[in-house]
């Protein structure tokens, strides 16, 4: 301690501290943002899926994103968006898109796993981004009523508190979450496709993610327990129903009532 | 009964126990004459009357299925961890409210079952009111003597929209808080007092502890009785005025064409109950209704995607999502004297609702100005023979749709693949031009039904059946009607505007000729019934109409032009 308290004043002692003051700002830096991305996670990929997935983004996608995937005035660049984009986008048929618009369509897939997997790889090589998630957080054995939670606050003011889809600005939307799988809910949650938002894992943890996923698995195998469920549109359905259907049957009844006479 | 009391007279002695006890009761409480009185009141029949029937049993369904669900439904806002059977929400924070009412839907033997009569009963009860108003409108039921039943009637749909926001309060789920926080918004976008009037009603900042207490004690004590008292009011003025009647043969002013009550109409009406009762039922059973476990407990922050009031609210929440908050460059919301004045929630919330409602009350005054019509009106005028007013209705009920459907503006985008800005823009371009439109093509629709009608009681029915003469000519032959049905077409009145009239001083004022300006307007266009002596004229020689048969069989004859 005495012997560097004696070095303070050396010539060099500021230039130390300055190195030492970037080491640790960078150091603290890289630890943070590698928080929320999962790694670029190539390990699984082997050399021959990412040269396959070249050609295929060749073919497919360039006219767009690029050759390179590095963008064009037609499509973003696709570096950095990691494997969960692609197995998102390319996996519930949005990509390739159909026609330009404020929003790209849920469709059929385009495209069969194998290739889908060698895109992800292809553009997994590209540079670090969130990996497809591992079984472990797909397994819909977390906390559904926290989900439940996480999901009012989180998510329902675009998808609707029964996941039922929403409007959003301009003809985009929030599409309805019945019949998602639970993997590509978890890669729309760390890539935030389209419109929306990205849920990092600083933000909602891979446990909070889990949960929810349970929760909308859960809702859904429930059912509805009040009968037909009208859409889960609330009010305006219901208001429709009651109109057409209530007041229609009842307006039958009384014509039948008073044909006699009149 | 003055003869029971001399000993020697033949008294009276019932047969059976019944009559006997029956007997009993009649000489204490005289229930027969009531019942004579009564079974003889004669009620027309026609579908359309049945309306009124219709939001009468609702509101009983909602009375008996609203009491089952007191004994379970606890109002307070305490909060409690939910332990019942519905597995998304075990143990999540919640109010006392909240929790019963799941418990109510997932832990009660038949409890979803009734909530769901009761949701499903409530919107029915005020549909039923609101068609039954239009139907009042559309025939002119409103005129003398009547007007202060429709008054009456008004408020009862009023009253229905006060318990209907009520009760869909009280279930504290993320829904029904999302209502009152827009509420709560309006309340406290009213000038100087809003806060106050808030802070009062809400005991303390929003949402606070009260507010579901308090909206219980309105929903089950203070809102029904009032209804009760105005339903009381309203069948008791229904009984003094008599019940109106569609125009027909033998059907006039002074007259009442239909069935006793006892026994058809008695027997009718209780059968209706249980049909309402039934369809309720069915809708119950097989239709969710207001799934509160899908919306969660209410919590200030989150707000979830289609949102929106029970139908009846519908038009004041679309009327706010159609307020732009700057026009052009100018911002709705005004900072005056240090205060904000938020007209972009004000306007929209109070002025189209203020402004319908207050027509709507005064109408039947405003057409009694116009027409200076003091006669009693038993006799209802077909929507078609009233041209200018069916095109007031009609105007205001598209402008009721156009905010009706603001409310559904984000299912309308979604639904449809349009954008949400599209449907704003053009239900903001309807608010002001849909009245317009309505007006005009009503006016012209029921001239036109009028003329069709002149013609149809002119020259017959159309046959579709053409004819070749003798000499070359083509003709349809048209068939006379007979004398029941010509009497509709022809059996109306057809005022013409009425000039301004001095005063008794020789002066025609101002409000005057105002009148007769709106007279002017209302009665300008107007088709003629067919009088008498046109219908001569029409059917030639043959003044009586004839059996077709007999026109078949002279269908050569020249006479039979069309």
């Amino acid at each position: 301690m005495k012997a560097l308290s004696q070095k303070r004043r050396h010539p060099l002692a500021a230039i130390a501290l300055l190195l030492m003051g970037l080491l640790v700002t960078g150091g603290l830096y890289a630890v943070a943002t590698t928080v929320n991305q999962a790694k670029a996670d190539t390990t699984t990929y082997s050399a021959s899926d990412v040269e396959e997935g070249g050609k295929l983004f060749a073919a497919n996608c360039a006219t767009c994103h690029g050759m390179g995937a590095s963008g064009s005035q037609s499509g973003p660049s696709l570096v950095g968006v990691g494997a969960a984009a692609v197995d998102f986008q390319v996996g519930t048929g949005r990509m390739p898109m159909q026609m330009n618009g404020p929003q790209a369509y849920k469709k059929p897939a385009q495209f069969n796993e194998e290739q889908t997997k060698q895109l992800a790889a292809y553009v997994a090589s590209l540079g670090p981004g969130p990996a497809i998630p591992e079984a472990g957080v797909l397994d819909e054995k977390g906390d559904a009523a926290k989900g439940g939670e996480l999901f009012r606050t989180n998510c329902a003011m675009c998808h609707n508190a029964a996941a039922a889809g929403g409007a959003l600005t301009r003809g985009k939307f929030a599409p309805a979450l019945a019949d998602v799988s639970g993997q590509h809910i978890y890669e729309a949650m760390v890539t935030g496709p389209q419109n929306m938002p990205v849920f990092s894992d600083a933000n909602i943890s891979p446990e909070g993610k889990r949960d929810i996923i349970t929760y909308l698995k859960q809702i859904e195998t429930n059912g509805s327990p009040g009968g037909a469920d009208l859409g889960a549109l609330g009010p305006v359905s219901e208001g429709l129903f009651v109109w057409i259907a209530g007041l229609g049957v009842i307006i039958a009844f009384t014509i039948w009532l008073t044909s006699r006479t009149s | 009964m003055s003869s029971s009391l001399t000993p020697d007279a033949p008294v009276f002695v019932a047969k059976t126990s019944g009559g006997r006890i029956t007997d009993f009761v009649d000489q204490r409480v005289g229930g027969s004459g009531i019942l004579r009185e009564f079974g003889r009141k004669v009620f027309p029949d026609h579908w359309s009357f049945m309306f009124g029937e219709v939001a009468l049993y609702s509101f009983v369904i909602l009375l008996l299925s609203g009491t089952f669900l007191t004994f379970f439904f606890d109002p307070s806002m305490a909060e409690t961890h939910y332990a019942g059977s519905y597995t998304p929400l075990k143990n999540v924070e919640m109010s006392v409210a909240y929790s019963s009412s799941l418990n109510i839907s997932f832990d009660i033997r038949g409890g979803l079952f009734m909530r769901q009569v009761h949701h499903w009963a409530a919107l029915l009860f005020v549909a039923s009111v609101a068609v039954h108003m239009l139907r009042v409108f559309f025939t002119g039921a409103f005129r003398k003597p009547r007007e202060m039943n429709w008054v009456v009637g008004g408020v009862l749909l009023i009253l229905a929209m006060a318990a209907g926001f009520t009760g869909y309060s009280l279930p504290d789920d993320l829904l029904s808080g999302n209502g009152l926080r827009i509420i709560d918004g309006v309340i406290k976008s009213i000038p100087v007092i809003g806060t106050y009037i808030s802070f009062f009603l809400f005991g303390g900042e929003f949402p606070g502890t009260m507010i579901i207490s308090r909206l219980y004690t309105l929903h089950i004590l203070l809102v029904p009785a009032l209804i009760l008292l105005m339903i009381v009011m309203h069948l008791f003025m229904v009984v003094v005025h008599k019940h109106t009647q569609y125009p027909g043969p033998g059907r006039n002013d002074g007259n009442v064409v239909g069935y006793p009550l006892g026994p058809v109409y008695a027997a009718k009406a209780g059968g209706f109950f249980f049909i309402v009762f039934g369809v309720v039922a069915i809708m119950a059973a097989f239709f969710t209704i207001n799934p509160i476990w899908n919306y969660g407990p209410y919590d200030p922050s989150p707000v979830s995607a289609g949102t929106q009031p029970d139908w009846y609210i519908g038009f004041v929440d679309g009327a706010l999502r159609l307020m732009p908050g700057t026009i052009g460059d100018w911002k709705v919301e005004q900072i005056w004297f240090g205060h904000v004045f938020t007209f972009n929630v004000l306007l929209p919330a109070l002025v189209p609702a203020g402004i319908l409602f207050t027509v709507m009350f005064a109408y039947p005054w405003i057409e009694r100005w116009i027409t200076k019509d003091d006669r009693e009106h038993h006799v209802l005028d077909r929507p078609r023979n009233a041209p200018t007013r069916t095109a007031i209705g009609m105007a205001g009920f598209v402008w009721y749709c156009v905010m009706w459907a603001a409310a559904g503006s984000d299912l309308i985008a979604t639904h449809f693949h349009v954008a949400l800005n599209d449907v704003t823009y053009w239900l903001r371009a309807l608010f002001f031009i849909g009245p317009v439109i309505a007006f005009i093509v009503t006016k012209r629709v029921a001239l036109a039904l009028q003329r069709k009608d002149r013609e149809i009681a002119l020259h017959g029915r159309e046959t579709g059946r053409i004819v070749r003469l003798p000499h070359g000519e083509f003709i349809e032959v048209h068939a006379p009607l007979d004398e029941y049905k010509r009497y509709r077409l022809v059996g109306f009145e057809s005022p013409e505007p009425l000039p301004a009239v001095p005063n008794e001083h020789g002066v025609v004022d101002r409000k005057e000729k105002r009148r007769a300006a709106l007279s002017r307007w209302f009665f300008e266009d107007r088709v003629a019934p067919a009088t008498p002596a046109e219908l001569e004229a029409a059917h030639g020689h043959h003044a009586a109409p004839e059996p077709i048969e007999t026109i078949e069989a002279a269908e050569s004859r020249k006479t039979l032009s069309h």
